[in-house]
This record gives structure tokens, sequence and C-alpha cells, in this order.
């Protein structure tokens, strides 16, 4: 008979909750909430804030909190396939901004880790904004495995094994 | 016109390009400032303990390295050519070098080629050492447009 799942579903978005953005300063003052996990996807969101604004005459977002938050989703997507404890880094990101954020509503991020070698992971993601056919920004980033630092979380594919 | 716009006016009246950081909200939280006291436009990213992105080596966020980039290709922009509309940027690609120590973080932008609607532009990051960059990015900007506003 299979294993049942290590955690819950609550206890797991608990934990990822903590590990990728309480624990992560910049993702903590951002705001950022983590709100689905599966091994192999992330998905956040980013609640619209006066502080984080771009244009102040039209209450547009800048880019930088989106980028922020896309690095954040794509590195969280990484971790979840992770299958020995090994530190990561971006390696690179391209972000399109397809359309300005809608003002006061939240933007949402979903990631997908397609792709991992032994060296390098490959992830996408689009941010939208309830719609997720109609983005505001699409994402495509790498990622370098097994970087020097020290391993700062468990191994998160574990916390997926049926 | 834009109220960035108007104050790029004042900025340039005054010989002073701070100005432009104070008209954008983000940029005054992230501490994101340009600066032309050496006589070379460069834009600064002021340590704060709220950049930080990985809190046991420790470094710094990567989003916050493409985000400080990419206010860096804008301001850039508009102080060093004659846009007459706050630049709309189409797509950004950020290399990561190396990690950024919490330290304050320093960029310098190039025009890469000048179209008539579109802009390729370059940006580099660095801290102590010039020649170390910790991240560089190269972005596409909309300079004359009917679309939609942009997001500064």
């Amino acid at each position: 008979m299979a294993k049942p799942p290590l955690a819950s579903p609550d206890e797991r978005l608990a934990l990822f909750q903590k590990l990728f953005s309480d624990a992560i300063p910049h993702n903590k003052a951002l705001g950022i909430k983590v709100v689905a996990v599966a091994k192999g996807l992330a998905s956040m969101q980013l609640d619209w804030r006066e502080e984080l604004v771009g244009n102040p005459e039209t209450g547009v977002l800048a880019g930088g909190p989106i980028t922020a938050m896309l690095d954040g989703c794509c590195g969280m997507a990484v971790a979840t396939m992770l299958t020995k404890p090994e530190p990561f880094a971006t390696l690179d990101l391209r972000i399109d901004y397809a359309k300005p954020a809608e003002p006061g509503k939240p933007v949402i991020a979903e990631a997908e880790c397609y792709r991992m070698t032994r060296s390098v992971a490959f992830t996408r993601a689009f941010a939208h904004q309830g719609d997720p056919k109609n983005p505001i920004a699409a994402a495509a980033g790498t990622f370098m495995l097994g970087t020097k630092g020290k391993v700062t979380r468990p191994v998160m594919a574990k916390e997926f094994l049926k | 016109m834009s109220k960035l716009i108007q104050r790029l006016a004042e900025a340039r009246k005054q010989g002073n390009v701070g100005l432009l950081a104070e008209a954008i909200p983000y940029a005054r939280w992230m501490q994101i400032a340009p600066e032309n006291g050496t006589g070379e436009l460069l834009t600064r990213m002021r340590y704060h303990e709220e950049l930080i992105g990985n809190t046991f080596l420790p470094a710094i966020h990567g989003g916050t390295l493409g985000a400080m980039l990419e206010m860096t290709a804008i301001f850039h922009l508009l102080w060093e050519t004659d846009t007459p509309t706050v630049p709309k940027i189409v797509n950004i690609t950020v290399d990561y070098l190396r990690s950024a120590r919490p330290r304050d973080v320093i960029a310098a932008a190039k025009v890469t080629k000048q179209g008539r609607r579109m802009v390729n532009v370059f940006a580099e990051a660095w801290q102590d050492d010039r020649s170390r960059p910790v991240a560089s990015a190269s972005a596409h900007f909309l300079v004359q447009s009917e679309d939609e506003p942009s997001a500064l």
C-alpha cells in the first residue's frame, strides 16, 4: 500500500509559506503569500500597496515587485523538485511585461519547473490578476543547482511523496 | 504630461537627477535613486535589511537586482536621451553573475540600439569592484507608443 503524504495540504502550504516568504526578508517585506504548491508547481500572491506603485498618477504597480515575486515563485518550483539537499541560485530570468497590472488588485504568480538536469533547473511562470489566460507578465528562469552555500531547507520533494 | 516628465524638467533645471526617484513610490521604498556626482549617471540601491533574499550567505534577493537594473535603464533613458514620454518596458533579461553581499549596489546603463519606437538598453550592477559585476540586464523599452500607459 502507498505511504500517506508526509503532510496535509494545509500543513504543506504553511511550511512553504514559512520557508519561502517569512524566512526571506525581501519576500516578507513585499508581503508575498504562498497560495499553492505541488511537485514542480508553485503559486504566490502579491497584494497591491501604495509603496509598490511605479506611477503615482495611475496607481499601477512598478515592474520590480512583480520581477521579485516571479523570481521567488520560480525558485520555489525548483525547490519542490529537489530529491537531495542542495543549494541553488538564479542563473538568469527573463520577464515579458504583457500589460500593466490593474491598480488595487492582487497579482498572482504561477510557476512550473519543467526540467531538472544535474546542474540546471528550467522554469517558466506567468503573473495574472485572476484570469490565467490573460497574463500581465510571463517569465522564464533558469537556476544553477549545487551552488556553494549552506543547505537551509529540508528536501522538499519528500513533501510530495505518495 | 506625466508628473515624472515635469519632475525631469525640474531635475534638469537644478542639475539634480536624484529628484526623479522622489516621484516614484517604489523607488523611494526600495531606496533606489540615480546620482550624477561623478559626471557619470549611476543608480544606487542603498542597502537595508529588507533587500535580503538569503539570510545564511547572506545575499541580496535576485529580484531586487532585476528591479534596480530596470530602474537604472529607465533613469538613463530619461536623463541621457531626449525621450518625450516615460519609457515603457517591454521585457528584460537579467543575468545573475555573483551573489550580492549586504552592501549598496551601484549600476550604470547604456543604450545599445536606439530606434524610433524601440530602444535596447544594457545595464550592469556591481558593489565594491566595477570589474566584478553582480548582475547585468538587457531590456527593451517602447519610447513612443499609443498603447496603454507606462507602469511609471
